[in-house]
């Protein structure tokens, strides 16, 4: 009965999706008011029903309902209540339910908490959002739908895939999701504003926080992936440049892009164009993502369900959602007036060489991802594009970026100092250059890039440092002035300088785990010990162990260091009885300077011992640090005063504390 | 006017990927065609299984059009291909040698073939896939045509059925034949 | 800092591999090294896009051993990619090579990049004019 109800609902929320995207946009081309007013209710209401959908399919889950199909192939009834829940959305039907529910979800927040936006945008951006409502509901019903049955149903079901039971990938579809889908609210205030025919600094300023929440889930959600990749396929690495992964890189470099393009659209009426562009852009590689994942037009070892109807519904549904969105574009662009003009050395020059690097970024991205598939159809053949090409074409981009990313916050708007900027940058330089010495000298001589990667991210971090205290005058007046003017910097640039740090720090933990790394590969008897970077480790003994749906055989090491370092590392190797898989535990322990690793292995028959593999990853804390810290960044920004409810009326009259730079 | 057609360019720029897409659905990325069409065998030289005293090399290709299957014991698709091999081997149609690949002990292999019928004239020895590796072998069941300069002429993957030997294999061995 | 300066048993450049036996790795260092980087250029063909350095299937395994084998016959690390790709075509390269048909994907970025700085310039020439003003203003300003 649950089954049938959270069927029936979801036919009604397309329904009501239908009803959204059509009825009010109507009522704004025949000034109804009473036809605009649908909008916000019925956005609520398509949200409520998809809810209800989606904790049905979650129920099935949770008391095992086998007589669903999709509660068959993916769940069972040794599972843990936590990865029976998550199994909802480990699947293709179940993650598209949820890519519905937080599209919903974003539209009922716009209709609940968007009150300061005019009432023809509001019903428009809504109108555009229930749009793709009826895109990705009818697909879900018509090629993915979860609640079909089977009779009769059987005793168990075929269990998850192991490898995704496991906390860190419970969270990482929501929170990508999260990401993903509210990049299709800033779509759809793009398109809203074209059908508009206005896009102006109100514009820009409504569709920020979606933009910083957006940017922010996606952050988290991918960085969470590569959290779950280090620790669970076993030999520490994070990322793959598969194209699954660069699916969600893409529109994360978009969203980036987006969100300082739209800083110059909201202080300088400028880049118009161009953000609404990336706007749609943005959410093009999000869907763009999606069809990859699930058509099986590219190799992937993330690739959900090879199915070319899906692969053709999702490619359609593609096609007419960006062509309309580019076809309204081509034709509303041009009337889009550009006034705020400025010199190319200046705070909105800076923004423009991000722009440009973040854009050249995602397009090689693209090109290189999408490379095998355009010389297949063209019949030349089948190559490779993998990691090594990647690497070498996207990681001197990143140089000159993280370089201006220094310096560009010390730009005026207009025309900025380049002279009195570059005079404040000195010491940060030669900060860099010594730190990037020390690394090439004491660390590693052999690789000259680690080393300016080194020198980089303590770059980025000392001038963004160095930003904040010349805006507080620190030294320059007296200490209390600048404590007081610490107070009242707007949380804006505080999640600049958050994001910005958050960034370098990231960097130095990417370039040491990547160039740093020390592995050792041995077989190991009871009693024997290896020395890693410093650390011994003793295997004392092997023991097999029983898990909820598993047995495991776990290893342990004694890891000492000195004298008063001394710690237990327990990995396993877990078999689990469903699907005849085995996985691989790592065991972690981490510290400042980076993270012991260790892995237990087969049996080595000759020997009688085990084949032990132990690592040590520098820095690598460092990378999920820094990425908090960008979130955390994207956060504050968040709650930037001029973002609240209501605020654009009032801080009009009360803006002038904010410091005009910011 | 410019300005109007650089406007225009992204909605050109998606048309033409997703022409690209609509071509690509239904490919699989993953089927990889032989470089050896056309190319003599490398050279490979692997010992007998047990119980037989001959192996199989590339020097055996020689002289004959014959074909290679690579096969083994844990292989659920070869056990389905096998009665056909075995007609083949009965009416005499050509000689057939196999690469036992990958046995996880040199009984396996023997073992199958006698309770199943061994099709093969020649049977190459194939536990660490240097055979396998030197016709660009991915999976079994595999079958290649060879001619009589030890040429490769044609890859089959997957079993042969009385379908396929009728459409590709059979016409390409007539036609080397024939010359 | 000492710890860094480390007892080293295998310093690699990048990613590190799970799927090496200890029974595959080469007695000699640098040849081991050579191994183990040649094994991340070579796809696992038989996997969904991973190395042979990073498969666990056994056809990658046998290709590891094939690539230590060669190397100690004293092939040089380009005679053993050729080795490999003569069999298995340029599918199996991780690392593309610069030919025909990857001319578009090698050059691609610096044709983007050449394309977005002329975008760049045609910008701000477009804005040549109005900037002039500025100047004047700003200068009348300060006197």
């Amino acid at each position: 009965m649950i089954i049938e109800s959270g069927h029936f609902v979801l036919i009604l929320s397309l329904l009501m999706a239908f009803l959204q995207s059509t009825v009010p946009m109507i009522g704004v081309q025949l000034r109804n008011n009473q036809l605009m007013a649908i909008a916000a209710p019925a956005a609520i209401i398509q949200f409520v029903l998809i809810l209800g959908s989606f904790l049905a399919l979650t129920y099935a889950y949770v008391v095992s309902d086998f007589s669903v199909i999709n509660v068959t192939s993916n769940s069972h009834t040794a599972k843990p209540l936590l990865y029976k829940v998550s199994g909802v959305w480990g699947n293709h039907e179940g993650s598209m339910l949820l890519w519905a529910l937080i599209l919903s979800g974003y539209g009922a927040a716009i209709a609940l908490f968007g009150s300061n936006l005019s009432p023809t945008l509001k019903v428009r951006v809504l109108g555009v959002q229930a749009m793709l409502g009826v895109g990705i509901l009818a697909f879900i019903l018509f090629t993915s739908n979860p609640f079909l049955r089977v009779f009769p149903a059987p005793e168990n079901g075929g269990g998850l895939n192991p490898l995704l039971q496991d906390p860190g990938l419970a969270f990482h579809p929501p929170l990508l999701y999260l990401g993903y889908v509210g990049l299709s609210l800033t779509f759809s205030f793009a398109v809203a504003a074209l059908i508009e025919g206005r896009v102006d600094a109100a514009w820009a300023r409504w569709v920020r926080p979606w933009t910083l929440a957006a940017w922010g889930f996606l952050t988290g959600g991918i960085v969470l992936g590569s959290w779950w990749a280090y620790y669970e396929l076993g030999w520490g690495g994070w990322w793959f440049w598969d194209p699954v992964e660069n699916a969600s890189f893409m529109p994360w470099l978009a969203a980036t892009a987006l969100l300082h393009s739209s800083i110059v659209s909201e202080k300088r009426d400028s880049l118009k164009s161009w953000t609404i562009f990336l706007a749609i852009v943005a959410f093009g590689l999000s869907l763009l993502g999606t069809f990859l994942v699930r058509s099986g037009v590219i190799t992937s070892v993330h690739a959900f369900a090879s199915d070319p109807t899906r692969g053709v519904f999702i490619l359609l549904l593609l096609v007419v959602t960006i062509g309309g969105a580019f076809l309204l574009f081509a034709w509303r662009g041009p009337s889009l007036k550009t006034d705020g003009i400025f010199h190319p050395v200046s705070r909105e020059g800076g923004l423009i060489l991000n722009n440009f690097i973040l854009t050249i970024a995602a397009a090689s991205i693209l090109l290189g991802t999408l490379y095998p598939l355009f010389v297949d159809v063209l019949e030349l053949g089948k190559v490779s594009v993998g990691a090594p090409y990647f690497e070498s074409v996207f990681v001197p981009m990143m140089i000159p970026m993280i370089v201006v990313m220094g310096i560009a916050p010390f730009l005026r708007w207009k025309r900025g100092d380049f002279n009195k900027t570059t005079n404040k940058l000195k010491v940060v330089g030669v900060i860099s250059l010594i730190g990037g010495c020390f690394a090439w000298l004491i660390v590693d001589r052999s690789s000259a890039l680690s080393s300016l990667g080194i020198a980089l991210s303590i770059w980025l971090f000392s001038a963004t440092f160095i930003e904040l205290t010349s805006r507080i005058k620190l030294f320059q007046v007296p200490l209390k002035d600048s404590m007081r003017s610490i107070i009242r910097q707007p949380r804006a640039s505080w999640g600049m300088t958050f994001a910005h740090m958050g960034l370098a720090i990231a960097v130095a933990g990417i370039t040491a785990s990547s160039t740093w790394k020390v592995e050792s590969i041995q077989v190991m008897k009871f009693g024997d010990q290896v020395k890693v970077a410093g650390y011994t480790y003793t295997l004392k003994e092997v023991r097999k162990v029983q898990g909820p749906n598993y047995i495991a055989t776990r290893g342990i090491f004694s890891v000492k260091k000195g004298d008063d370092f001394n710690v237990t590392l327990k990995p396993e190797k877990r078999e689990y009885q469903t699907r005849s898989m085995v996985t691989t535990e790592a065991a972690i322990y981490s510290t400042f300077f980076g993270d012991l690793y260790a892995v237990v292995g087969d049996r080595d028959k000759n020997s009688g011992g085990y084949i032990t593999r132990i690592y040590f990853n520098p820095l690598v804390p460092w990378m999920w640090a820094g990425a908090i810290l960008m979130v955390l960044g994207a956060a504050i920004s968040l709650t930037d005063r001029r973002h609240r409810v209501g605020a654009p009326a009032r801080s009009a009259s009360t803006g002038t504390n904010q410091v005009s730079a910011k | 006017m410019m300005k109007r057609l650089t406007y225009f360019l992204p909605l050109v720029l998606l048309a033409i990927l997703a022409a690209y897409f609509s071509a690509g659905l239904g490919r699989d990325p993953q089927t990889l065609d032989s470089v050896l069409i056309n190319k003599k065998v490398p050279e490979f030289s692997l010992p007998p299984i047990k119980g037989f005293s001959a192996g199989l090399s590339n020097n055996d290709l020689l002289n004959k059009v014959v074909l290679v299957n690579i096969f083994g014991s844990w292989c659920v698709s070869c056990r389905i291909e096998h009665p056909f091999l075995m007609e083949l081997k009965k009416k005499g149609v050509i000689p057939i040698y196999g690469i036992n690949w990958r046995e996880q002990n040199q009984d396996d292999g023997p073992r199958w073939l006698k309770k199943f019928g061994n099709p093969y004239d020649l049977i190459g020895d194939d536990p660490k896939s240097r055979g396998a590796i030197a016709f660009g072998v991915t999976g079994a069941p595999e079958t290649f045509l060879v001619d009589q300069k030890g040429i490769v002429r044609l890859k089959h993957m997957g079993p042969i059925t009385q379908q396929n030997w009728n459409d590709t294999l059979k016409p390409a061995i007539d036609k080397l034949r024939n010359r | 800092m000492k710890f860094l300066i480390l007892t080293i048993t295998l310093l690699l450049s990048s990613n590190a591999v799970h799927a090496v036996d200890p029974s595959e790795i080469l007695k000699d260092n640098i040849l081991e090294i050579r191994a183990r980087a040649i094994s991340k250029d070579l796809r696992c063909v038989v996997c969904q896009n991973q190395s042979i350095d990073d498969s666990d299937a056994e056809l990658a395994r046998d290709l590891r051993i094939l690539v230590r084998d060669r190397i100690l016959e004293g092939d040089s690390d380009q005679a053993v990619i050729d080795y490999v790709v003569s069999r298995y075509g340029d599918f199996v390269l991780l690392n593309p090579p610069v030919k025909g048909v990857t001319f578009v994907l090698w050059f691609g970025p610096i044709v983007f990049t050449l394309i977005g700085f002329i975008c760049l310039i045609l910008f701000f020439r477009r804005q040549k004019p109005l900037v002039q003003d500025l100047k004047k203003n700003n200068a009348e300003v300060k006197k």
